[in-house]
C-alpha cells in the first residue's frame, strides 16, 4: 500500500539509484516466503513420486497394513491416518467444549479484573513448548489414568490425546473471544430489551452472530492437533494400529516421520521416502484445513455497521 | 376467569423462574469450566518444580550430559540453544522484518502482495515436523551443511518467518498516515520516511513478534530432531558449522528414558527452558514499556 507513491519522488539520480536498491532488496526478502513455499511442495513431490512408482498410490492411501521396516513390507497408510484421527477426534472433544465455554465466559461474563488473570495464564499456557506437554502426558497424565483403567498401557492414545487438547485449548479459547467480542454490544442490548436471559442471549444471538470466527478457531486448532509432533511422539507410543480404542498405543503420522528420522534408515531408499509421502500427506491435509477456515472466515464473516 | 387468570400468570412465573435458573446455571458453569482450564497451568508449573527443583543447581548447568543421573547436566544444551537462537535472530528478524516493510510500504495494492499475503498465511499453518524434512533435505544434504548450528538455525528460521511478519506488519500498519505525509512533504525519499519514521513507531508491536517468533524457535523439537541434532554431545559448540544440541531436545531424550531420574532431570531441565523464555517475554515487555513512553 504505497502511501506516497503519488506524491513527487525526487529528481536525483543518486538517491533514486539508492532508494531502488532498498527496495529491490527489500522486495527479495518477500520473495524468500513463496521460495520457502516452492520448495517444500518441490521436495515433498519430488521424493514422494519416487515413492510412488515403487508403491502404487492406491496401496498406500487405503492399504491397511503399516510394515515400512521389515520384510514382508507393507505400505497402507491408514493405521496411521487412524492414529492422527484417534488423537485429534480425543482433542477436538476436551478443546471445543472447554475452549468455546471459557471464550463464553471471557466476552460475556467474566470482570475487566477476571479477564486480566485469564488471558495471560492463556497466553503462557500457549507458549510453553510441546516437548514440555510431552512430559506432563508421561509424568501426570499417564500414572493419573493408571489409576482409572488398570489395565491401560503405559503409552497410550488417551493421554497424547488430553495433553494435545490442552495444548491447543489456549488458540480455541483466545480465537473463540476474539469473535464473541466483534460482535456489537447493541445486538445484546436488543435482545435483553426484549426480555431473554443472559443465557439466550449468548447462545441465541452472540454466538451464532461469531459463528464463522468460532468455527475457524476450531479448524485452526484441530489442524494444530493434527501436526503436532513431540507430545504424541512420547505419549502415544509406535504402535501402528487400526483398531478403536483409546487405552492401547498408536502412531500418529507425525510420530512415524520422528521415528525414521531417528533410527539409521539409509537415505534413499524406499522406507526413507515414506517420510516424504507422509510428510506430503501431513502437508495436504493441515493445508486444506488451514484454507478452508480463512474460507470461511471471509465468506460467512457478518459485518457490522 | 379470576381463577385461570392467576393460573397463567404463577405458570408464567414458573417459566421466567426456569429460565433465569438455567442462565445461572449456564454462567456459572463457563466460569467453573475456564478457572479449571486456567488451573491448569498451576498444576503443570507444580509437576514440574516438585519433580525437578531438588536437581536444580551450579553443577547441573556446568556439567556434560551423562548416563549417571546424578553427574547429568545441561551446559552444552543450553549453550546450544543460546547459539541457536542468535544465529536464528541474525537470519530471521531482518529477513522478516524487511518482508514486513515491502508489503506494507512498497508493495502497493498488486496480485504479488496479494500472493505473498496468501502465501504467508498458510505457511504459518505448516506442521513444524515439515519444516523439519525440508531443513534435512536442503541444508543438511542438499547444501551439505552437515548437521550443524547453522543448519538448525536456517531452518528454525524459515519456520519462525511468519510469525514476525504477520506481526510487524500488524505494527507498521498502526502507525499514522500523517507520520509518512509530514516526513514526505518536507523532503524525505520513501526509504529514508520508513527508516526514520515509520520503524521507530512501529517498534514496539515488531519487537513483541520478534519475541514471539524467538521463543517460539527455542521451544521447538520436532525440527531439530529432524535435521538430527544429536542428543549426546559432550562439548561446547565454538562455530555455527559444529554439531550441537539444544534443550528442547536434551528434554526429548530424558522424558523419553524409562527411569524415574531422568525424568526429574527433565524436569530440571524444563525450569531452566522456562526461565529463558520468560526472561526473554520480561525483557521484551521492559523495552516496550520504554519506548512507548518515549514515543509519547
Amino acid at each position: 500500500m504505497s502511501r506516497a507513491r503519488h506524491l513527487p519522488s525526487i529528481t536525483n539520480g543518486q538517491v533514486r539509484w539508492h532508494e531502488s536498491l532498498i527496495q529491490g532488496g527489500l522486495g527479495f526478502c518477500a520473495l524468500i516466503s513463496i521460495i520457502t513455499t516452492a520448495t517444500i511442495i518441490f521436495i515433498l513431490t519430488r521424493e514422494s513420486v519416487g515413492f510412488f512408482q515403487v508403491i502404487p498410490v492406491k496401496d498406500f492411501l487405503f492399504g491397511t497394513s503399516w510394515v515400512p521396516m521389515f520384510e514382508p513390507s507393507s505400505f497402507g497408510v491408514l493405521p496411521l491416518l487412524w492414529g492422527t484421527l484417534v488423537i485429534t477426534v480425543g482433542a477436538a472433544l476436551i478443546c471445543i467444549p472447554i475452549g468455546l465455554a471459557s471464550a463464553i465466559y471471557l466476552s460475556e461474563y467474566a470482570s475487566a479484573k477476571q479477564r486480566s488473570i485469564i488471558k495471560p495464564v492463556l497466553e503462557l499456557l500457549a507458549g510453553i513448548p510441546t516437548v514440555v506437554y510431552g512430559y506432563f502426558a508421561l509424568t501426570f497424565v499417564t500414572p493419573a489414568l493408571q489409576y482409572l483403567f488398570p489395565d491401560i498401557q503405559v503409552f497410550n492414545a488417551l493421554s497424547g490425546s488430553i495433553v494435545v487438547g490442552i495444548m491447543v485449548l489456549p488458540m480455541v479459547a483466545t480465537l473463540s473471544d476474539n469473535a464473541l467480542r466483534a460482535v456489537p454490544d447493541s445486538l445484546r442490548q436488543g435482545a435483553y430489551a426484549l426480555g431473554a436471559t443472559s443465557y439466550e442471549v449468548t447462545t441465541q444471538v452472540v454466538v451464532p452472530a461469531g459463528l464463522s470466527g468460532i468455527i475457524a478457531s476450531f479448524l485452526l486448532a484441530i489442524s494444530r492437533a493434527i501436526g503436532e509432533t513431540m507430545a504424541v511422539t512420547l505419549a502415544a507410543g509406535a504402535t501402528p494400529n487400526l483398531s478403536f480404542t483409546f487405552l492401547e498405543s498408536i502412531q500418529t503420522m507425525t510420530a512415524y516421520i520422528v521415528q525414521v528420522s531417528m533410527g539409521d534408515t539409509p537415505a534413499g531408499g524406499v522406507a526413507y521416502q515414506t517420510m516424504f509421502a507422509v510428510a506430503g500427506l501431513l502437508f495436504v491435509i493441515t493445508l486444506l484445513l488451514n484454507v478452508i477456515a480463512t474460507f470461511i472466515l471471509k465468506r460467512y464473516r457478518e459485518v457490522y455497521q | 376467569m379470576t381463577a385461570s387468570l392467576t393460573r397463567s400468570t404463577t405458570k408464567q412465573a414458573h417459566h421466567m423462574r426456569s429460565r433465569h435458573a438455567k442462565a445461572r446455571i449456564f454462567a456459572k458453569f463457563c466460569g467453573l469450566v475456564t478457572w479449571l482450564g486456567t488451573a491448569l497451568l498451576l498444576v503443570l508449573l507444580w509437576q514440574i518444580f516438585s519433580d525437578g527443583l531438588r536437581w536444580l543447581d551450579i553443577d547441573f548447568l556446568r556439567s556434560f550430559p551423562s548416563r549417571f543421573p546424578e553427574r547429568a547436566g545441561i551446559l552444552s544444551a543450553l549453550a546450544g540453544t543460546l547459539w541457536l537462537i542468535s544465529l536464528v535472530a541474525i537470519i530471521a528478524i531482518p529477513v522478516g522484518v524487511a518482508t514486513a516493510i515491502y508489503i506494507e510500504e512498497f508493495g502497493g495494492k498488486g496480485k504479488l502482495v496479494k500472493i505473498i499475503d496468501i502465501n504467508i498465511s498458510n505457511l504459518a499453518g505448516v506442521p513444524s515436523i515439515v519444516y523439519g524434512i525440508i531443513g534435512l533435505t536442503l541444508f543438511v544434504r542438499g547444501l551439505q551443511l552437515e548437521r550443524s548450528l547453522i543448519s538448525g538455525a536456517l531452518t528454525m528460521s524459515l519456520l519462525i518467518l511468519p510469525v514476525i511478519i504477520i506481526a510487524s506488519r500488524e505494527a507498521i500498519r498502526t502507525v499514522p498516515d500523517s507520520i509518512r505525509h509530514a516526513a514526505i512533504a518536507l523532503g524525505a525519499t520513501q526509504w529514508q520516511t520508513v527508516w526514520s519514521h515509520v520503524l521507530p513507531a512501529s517498534f514496539p508491536g515488531i519487537l513483541t513478534g520478534v519475541i514471539l517468533g524467538l521463543s517460539r524457535a527455542i521451544g521447538e523439537t520436532a525440527p531439530l530432531i529432524m535435521i538430527g541434532a544429536l542428543t549426546y554431545v559432550a562439548f561446547v559448540p565454538e562455530g555455527p558449522m559444529d554439531s550441537f544440541t539444544a534443550l528442547p531436545i536434551q528434554i526429548f531424550n530424558w522424558v523419553s528414558r524409562p527411569q524415574e531420574e531422568f525424568h526429574e532431570l527433565a524436569a530440571a531441565a524444563i525450569i531452566v527452558l522456562l526461565v529463558v523464555l520468560l526472561s526473554m517475554n520480561s525483557l521484551a515487555i521492559f523495552i516496550r514499556h520504554k519506548m512507548e513512553k518515549k514515543l509519547q
